[in-house]
């Protein structure tokens, strides 16, 4: 039922006390959030620093701009609603395309544009938001879901989360929606988390709600044969949102698009601790070992991603 | 350990031991009881005088006791109807004085007065009293100088002459110089005064009352204190014992007259008593009341801020539970500090009666809520139009239980409406998003955590400390700092990370 505590520190588990007090506390600097904590902002510095992001369609940034989306979303066939300041996934809708005056969500779902319209006044009035402060809704384009990805997903997209600390990509996890997480890509709400190697991109280790499995639930499809392509370009995008943001310790989350390539998804501050799990071992020898390098050694982001591919390499 | 805590350990530390340096200083100086409920005994002693009066002014005074040895005063009053009275204070001899311009036939005045048994003082007096010059006449002085002279010669010590005289003195072996003296002198404990003065030893004599419970009729016994070492001894007279035994008062310590009655005859002084206990809080109360620490404590104020205090003075033991709940245990529960006010709400209501509405409040929000979601209403008309239907809720939930006979009815308002409204809104979304299962994991862990923080608020000894020693909230304080420097696990990530038990160490 319960794991010894000396077994844990002996497998380098990162806890929640210690990921708050000596990392996020003393690398993340608190002016820096409102970077990260607004996927708007996110994306303008994304843009800033060429990290390549969805295509942004437009921002719904009051209530009475919501009348008018009918004409905004008519050019949309798939698109996502995401508010700026939601966190966990909250909130965020995938409308993968219409059916005559309704759009489908991922899910399969049918809604209305009213329903569209309310799920916008919501967000704007702070439903999703941390504190339940007034927020703004994100309209951007649907992610195609790369061909190596075929079989993987269920209803939903893949996307990658690489902890990057001090720009060093630390650790890395391919998340897969399945149908116990409603499409949605967090491990607590059922999907699965893939751990992969950081020199390779290969699948280390998958479990789903912390037990290990090794195919997907849904389609079956084995995940140990998983291996990224263009992995090196992953870590590199990952690495530069340090040089973009400041922020020491960040979970970036990323997507293959079938024909835009790595894309950042968006960036969190206070990344979970679920990625261990599905690496199969802990963050902090890692974090330990990156703590002690030289900032300056290690400018850029290239130098960082080859160290990390050399160092952390779990396959020989 | 890192060189960089350690300025921090330091101011843990000191918090720690301020607070309980303070509070054992408040303990100490002003005996409030570490414990609630604690009694202490006292002893209530009535002093009655009879007399007949002459018919004219009458004056009668009363040697009260100065500094009885081992005994406190705490109060003292007379009931003497028609008479004037007083306590007089001169020169550290109190005297009480009843006085009445015409009085005629039998009176009783009473004088009553609540004393409590202390720890004996041991401290040595100042100045070393004189001894008193003595007279006798012939043949008294030939008896005493050779009663001396023996005595003298088996001691050493002025403690040990005053035993040898008492021996001597003594009916059944007495010799003729002693039956001599004791012919001439109406009482032992006077002539021993007047021996050991002769001896160059500083003596007096005293009246004492011996305390023995539900007595009446009972008059003072003279004794002998001979100063020696620095202080006062106390012999008895007649069997020589030394020391001051337990229930011994010394109602006079080396005055004149215990009595004086002007205006009246046949006075007649006698002594009741009852040994009481009294709860040792209103002891400390009635005692020390200018005193520093009473002077700085939550009892000088007003009632109504003193109940204000007791709850605030519990929110820091809340706040701790919350803290260890979270930090260390990994308890999940919606909104921080929300279970806190919850467990105050619980102090008014009792614990069953206040879950029981809580959740009903809770229940009944949730359904009215997801009635709300139809209506698309923008987040902070939904929350007022929440917390205006909680309101209702409450009253609907007290008028009813007031019908119904309940008293909680009315104790329901106790709850904290706005955080109750916030309760709901958020259960509301967690429910529409993570599904029943999160809002029951949340819901019961706030309420877990606020039961937790009740039961040990609602521990009698606990409020009674966090109420009389406040300056224990320093001790929390540095817990509370001690908890925010835990990096280890929490007891919930040994279950969530329970699946890594098959994991091979690191490389």
């Amino acid at each position: 039922m319960l794991i010894s505590p000396f077994k844990l520190r002996d497998l380098g588990m990162l806890g929640m006390n210690c990921r708050n007090r000596d990392f996020i506390g003393r690398y993340n600097r608190r002016e820096l959030y409102p970077l990260v904590d607004n996927k708007l902002e996110t994306k303008l510095l994304a843009q800033d620093y060429d990290v390549a992001t969805p295509q942004l369609r437009f921002v719904v940034r009051e209530q009475h701009e919501i009348v008018h989306i009918e004409q905004q979303l008519r050019d949309l066939k798939g698109f996502a609603i995401k508010p700026a300041k939601g966190s966990g996934g909250k909130g965020i809708w995938v409308i993968t395309h219409r059916q005559d005056a309704n759009f489908i969500k991922s899910s399969g779902a049918e809604i209305t544009l009213n329903d569209i319209r309310r799920h916008m006044s919501n967000t704007l009035a702070g439903l999703y938001s941390l504190g339940g402060v007034s927020d703004e809704v994100i309209v951007e384009d649907l992610i195609e879901i790369d061909d190596c990805f075929e079989g993987y997903s269920f209803e939903g997209v893949p996307d990658i989360r690489i902890v990057v600390f001090r720009g060093f990509p630390v650790m890395a996890m391919l998340r897969l929606a399945t149908h116990a997480s409603d499409g949605k890509a967090n491990l607590h709400q059922g999907a699965v988390g893939v751990g992969l190697d950081l020199a390779t991109g290969r699948c280390l280790n998958a479990v789903q709600y912390g037990m290990p499995i090794s195919e997907h639930p849904d389609t079956k499809q084995p995940l140990k044969e998983i291996k990224i392509p263009g992995w090196q370009g992953m870590l590199t995008l990952a690495s530069r949102c340090y040089d973009m943001t400041g922020l020491g310790y960040i979970g970036a989350d990323l997507v293959l698009d079938a024909n835009r390539g790595p894309e950042l998804l968006e960036l969190n501050a206070r990344p979970g601790l679920a990625i261990q799990v599905a690496n199969g071992f802990g963050l902090l020898p890692r974090l330990r070992h990156v703590e002690k390098l030289s900032e300056k050694k290690f400018a850029n982001a290239d130098a960082r991603v080859a160290y990390v591919m050399q160092n952390f390499a779990k396959f020989d | 350990m890192n060189r960089g805590k350690i300025p921090f350990y330091l101011l843990v530390l000191s918090l720690i031991g301020a607070g309980l340096t303070t509070a054992w200083l408040r303990h100490s100086t002003t005996e409030i009881p570490l414990v609630p409920g604690e009694q202490k005994p006292v002893w209530l002693i009535e002093a009655r005088v009879d007399f007949f009066a002459d018919g004219g002014a009458t004056t009668i005074t009363l040697d009260l006791p100065d500094e009885a040895p081992a005994f406190r005063l705490i109060r003292e009053q007379a009931a003497s109807p028609g008479y004037g009275f007083a306590v007089l204070d001169d020169q550290k001899n109190r005297r009480a004085e009843w006085t009445k311009r015409e009085a005629y036939g039998l009176q009783t005045l009473y004088y009553n007065a609540q004393y409590q048994p202390v720890e004996a003082d041991t401290a040595e007096s100042a100045n070393l009293p004189k001894t008193q010059s003595v007279y006798w006449s012939e043949p008294q002085s030939t008896a005493a100088r050779e009663l001396l002279r023996g005595a003298l010669a088996r001691s050493s010590t002025p403690a040990s002459t005053a035993r040898e005289l008492i021996k001597l003195l003594n009916p059944n072996a007495a010799d003729q110089n002693a039956e001599l003296l004791l012919a001439n002198e109406s009482s032992r404990a006077e002539l021993l005064v007047k021996l050991l003065n002769q001896a160059e030893v500083p003596a007096r004599q005293v009246m004492a009352l011996k305390l023995e419970d539900a007595r009446r009729r009972q008059v003072l016994q003279p004794m002998v204190e001979l100063y020696a070492d620095g202080r006062w001894l106390l012999i008895d007279s007649m069997t020589g014992e030394q020391g001051l035994p337990d229930n011994l008062l010394l109602w006079s310590r080396g005055e004149n007259s215990q009595l004086d009655v002007i205006g009246g005859q046949n006075s007649r002084l006698t002594f009741s008593m009852i040994r009481q206990t009294v709860p040792a809080m209103a002891l400390s109360q009635v005692q020390f009341t200018d005193n520093l620490f009473s002077m700085l404590g939550v009892y000088s104020l007003p009632i109504e801020e003193q109940s204000m205090f007791k709850m605030l003075f519990l929110l820091p033991l809340g706040a701790m539970v919350v803290v260890f709940m979270r930090v260390m245990i990994g308890l999940k529960t919606a909104g921080t500090f929300m279970p806190i006010l919850i467990s105050l709400a619980f102090l008014q209501t009792s614990l069953v009666p206040g879950l029981i509405s809580f959740v009903l409040i809770v229940g009944l929000g949730l359904l009215l809520r997801s009635y709300l979601s139809y209506l698309n209403l923008l987040l902070v008309a939904r929350i007022a139009t929440l917390i205006v239907l909680v309101i209702f809720l409450i009253s609907i939930l007290s008028l009813v239980g007031y019908q119904l006979g309940f008293n909680t009815g009315i104790t329901i308002t106790f709850f904290p409406m706005i955080i109750i409204a916030w309760t709901i809104e958020r259960m509301s979304i967690l429910w529409e998003e993570e599904g029943a299962h999160e809002v029951l994991i949340q819901g019961g862990g706030s309420l877990l955590v606020a039961v937790f923080a009740f039961l040990l608020m609602n521990i009698q000894v606990i409020s009674h400390l966090s109420f009389n020693f406040p300056e224990l909230n320093l001790v929390i304080l540095a817990l509370i700092l001690m908890m925010g420097q835990y990096t280890g696990y929490k007891l919930s990530e040994l279950h969530r990370f329970r699946s890594m038990s098959n994991a091979n160490d690191v490389d």
